[in-house]
């Protein structure tokens, strides 16, 4: 069975805690430009996109780049017809040159998940559907601890479309995992109610004011528009009563910081104050988002490495 | 004189209420009689049934055999061979083939097809609406002509109230009873499996079980002021259970039907984003399960049908939400209903055999479903207790989208008996 990363729901704490620690050693240190390192020279990853992303898929290559692997990038048009077909014949295809990994976003929830049955080759979720997104929860973490030492007893609320978010899914688990008090909130179309019993420590308010009121993090979602197929709530309505402003600041803790996976939507989820504000730890995210992936990339890659080793 | 006698099996009659050790004796293709000490002048085939059940023929009322136009996925004759497999006698397909079944030309087509190549008999059902568009009404009365023996849009609902009226209406000048997928195709649009916890953990977009309930509330209203026979098909949910119950109890006649997989499986059952599992209803939250089951006990339910959906692998091995709905259902049905209702002492086995035989063949009135001495000689012969492991790579229909894949039951079909011919035997 291949060992790729699917998901954050299926990892263990420990599993987690490993890739956190290891990505403090990929972090830049200062003013230093990143020196690159080759501890995976010699292997291949492709990046297979079938969902526009820029960020991501950046971040993934140089991540690899970074510790001397070979990224090939791919942005694949998902055909209308017989699909799924073509999904695994194109994934076959791509296995028959034997990369080490391959790095898939689709829109489809679940999508690397039915691959993965029919795949050697360990596949690492760059997003699927509304599901997971797990390397942007390590990431998200990573960003929390190099604030704080531990996740534990923290306050996290987490704004916006939760209904159609793998961002939020995964963050929820993985603070879940680690003892944190997660607050989902949103319009209550947007937010099911079956969303309490996903992890423990969650609770769930459609008030915004409740939900900041004494966080430690907020954790802001964009509103996905292209995920919604009919309008759960008024556009006009959204950013009066769920965008985040600077006076929703006084009401958390006074270290409080405002995090956001990106690409930002300026005055419909998020101020540009708050954005550009001091709480805010956005662009802190994107550059851990590198070394959280550097860390990915070696444990599934290295976990490989090991089994040949054993021939 | 063709005879064929079936000795020493436990003979169950629920149209009768026999439940002895006897023989059944048939003749030119009718059941003679059934006893210990039948006169027997010239047996030409005889079958040792000793230890196994000697019931009327199964009779599956909600079945897609794919002939008219998916004959890629299942024809007449495979479906009509996985169905005798399972202990079927009777099938009945539903009308979304292409082209749909909504006139006379194309259901004496399935009749003529049925004739020359099925083991089994096949009633066909026909559309509520042309084309099931939900807008004009079918050709009704000639279809039930033709030999189509209820009304259906199945897989299509009819949205319209208005015309699901005049459809009841219409139908019940022919007797016919019209059977409603229930699904408020609004509230459902756009869903992959049921709504609740597992949709929301797994990301897929949820069916909620409110679109079949409001459906089920629909359709009861109107079959009363219309005064039609109205069957709910694949019933699923709680609320719907409920539904039928309160029906019943005021004297509507409504009835319902059961899958053996809304009794076997919930919602938590599936692998996760394995295409095998979804299917319409979609497999509902343990409670629902729970109040099936309950329902089948109580009465509320009257027959369990398999909603058997043959689809192509190709079409089943894509990304969860692009997989089309249906699993197929056949040869695993009485395993399932042995091994959730009967093994576990919910119901007795007597009522278990009603639900396949008596319960469909009362509300489809075709004259089936019973060994009574003149009526047309089907016969199911099963067992209680044989292990046996299903192994849907050997499945006699033409597609393989089976959950049940490698499962081990406790009893199942032995030999299937058409009109006096054994049509099947375990092999």
């Amino acid at each position: 069975m291949p060992q790729g990363l699917l998901g954050i729901e299926g990892l263990s704490r420990p599993e987690i805690q490993a890739i956190l620690d290891r990505s403090r050693d990929f972090q830049p240190r200062g003013d230093q430009r990143f020196r690159k390192l080759d501890l995976l020279r010699g292997r291949m990853v492709v990046n297979l996109f079938f969902e526009a992303s820029t960020r991501t898929r950046t971040s993934f290559e140089i991540a690899a780049r970074r510790l001397g692997a070979d990224a090939v990038s791919i942005t694949a048009q998902a055909s209308s017809v017989s699909k799924g077909e073509s999904l695994v014949d194109t994934l076959n295809t791509l296995a028959a040159m034997h990369p080490d990994a391959i790095i898939m976003r689709h829109a489809a929830s679940g999508a690397p998940h039915f691959l993965q049955r029919y795949l050697e080759t360990p596949i690492i979720n760059a997003g699927d559907g509304t599901h997971e997104h797990p390397t942007q929860a390590l990431l998200d973490a990573r960003t929390i601890l190099d604030r704080g030492q531990t996740l534990e007893g923290l306050r996290v609320a987490i704004i916006g479309d939760i209904a159609h978010s793998r961002v939020a899914r995964s963050n929820v688990h993985l603070l879940s995992k680690f003892g944190a008090h997660i607050v989902l909130c949103g319009p209550a179309s947007l937010l099911p109610r079956e969303l309490e019993n996903i992890a423990s420590g969650v609770t769930l308010t459609t008030d915004m004011n409740e939900a900041i009121c004494g966080a430690d993090v907020i954790m802001m979602l964009r509103v996905q528009l292209e995920r919604q197929h009919e309008a759960a709530f008024p556009a006009n309505e959204y950013f009066q009563f769920y965008g985040l402003r600077l006076e929703h600041l006084q009401l958390a803790k006074p270290e409080v910081i405002v995090m956001h996976p990106g690409p930002i939507n300026r005055g419909r989820e998020i101020s540009s104050e708050v954005a550009d504000s001091q709480r805010s730890v956005i662009l802190n995210q994107v550059e851990n988002g590198i070394a959280v992936r550097m860390a990915v990339l070696e444990s599934v890659l290295g976990a490989k490495k090991n089994g040949n080793a054993a021939h | 004189m063709a005879t064929l006698l079936i000795k020493n099996g436990r003979v169950m009659d629920p149209a009768s209420g026999r439940d002895e050790i006897a023989d059944v004796l048939i003749e030119d293709g009718k059941i003679r009689g059934a006893g210990k000490d039948l006169a027997v002048s010239e047996v030409s085939e005889l079958f040792d049934a000793t230890g196994l059940v000697v019931a009327p023929g199964f009779i599956d009322m909600h079945v897609h055999l794919r002939e008219p136009g998916f004959e890629h996925a299942e024809t007449i004759e495979t479906g009509s061979r996985a169905a005798a497999a399972g202990g079927f006698t009777s099938i009945c397909p539903m009308p979304n083939t292409a082209p749909v079944n909504d006139n006379a030309t194309v259901t004496s087509y399935i009749v003529e097809k049925a004739r020359r190549h099925a083991i089994v008999n096949v009633f066909p059902i026909g559309a509520i609406t042309k084309g099931s568009k939900g807008d004009a009404l079918a050709e009704i009365g000639s279809m039930r002509e033709a030999g189509a023996v209820a009304i259906s849009d199945d897989g299509r609902p009819v949205m319209n109230a208005r015309v699901m009226r005049r459809a009841m209406e219409f139908a019940r000048s022919f007797g016919m009873p019209v059977i409603d997928h229930c699904e408020d195709l609004h509230l459902s649009a756009g869903g992959d499996m049921h709504e609740g916890a597992e949709s929301v953990r797994l990301g897929l977009r949820g069916i909620p079980a409110c679109s079949e309930d409001v459906m089920v509330a629909r359709d009861i209203l109107l079959a009363e002021v219309t005064g039609a026979r109205y069957h709910v098909a694949h019933i699923s949910s709680r609320h719907s259970v409920e539904m039928v119950a309160f029906a019943k109890a005021r004297g509507l006649a409504v009835s319902a039907e059961a899958t053996p997989h809304h009794l076997a499986l919930s919602d938590r059952d599936m692998p996760p984003y394995d295409s095998n599992y979804k299917m319409k209803p979609p497999l509902r939250s343990s409670c629902d399960v729970e109040a099936v089951t309950q329902g089948v006990v109580s009465g509320a339910i009257d027959a369990i049908a398999t909603d058997h959906a043959p689809h192509p692998g190709s079409e089943k091995m894509q990304e969860f939400e692009n997989c089309p709905f249906g699993i197929i259902g056949l040869e695993t049905a009485l395993g399932i209903a042995l091994e959730k209702l009967v093994h576990p002492g919910k119901i007795e086995l007597m009522r278990m055999v009603e639900l396949f035989t008596t319960g469909p063949g009362r509300i489809l009135s075709i004259g089936r479903g019973t060994l009574a001495p003149g009526a047309p000689a089907d016969v199911t012969i099963f067992s209680v207790n044989r292990e046996w492991t299903y192994d849907v790579t050997k499945s006699l229909s033409k597609s393989s989208n089976s959950p049940f894949h490698n499962k081990t039951f406790r009893g199942g079909p032995v030999a299937t008996v058409v009109g006096g011919q054994i049509v099947w035997r375990c092999p």
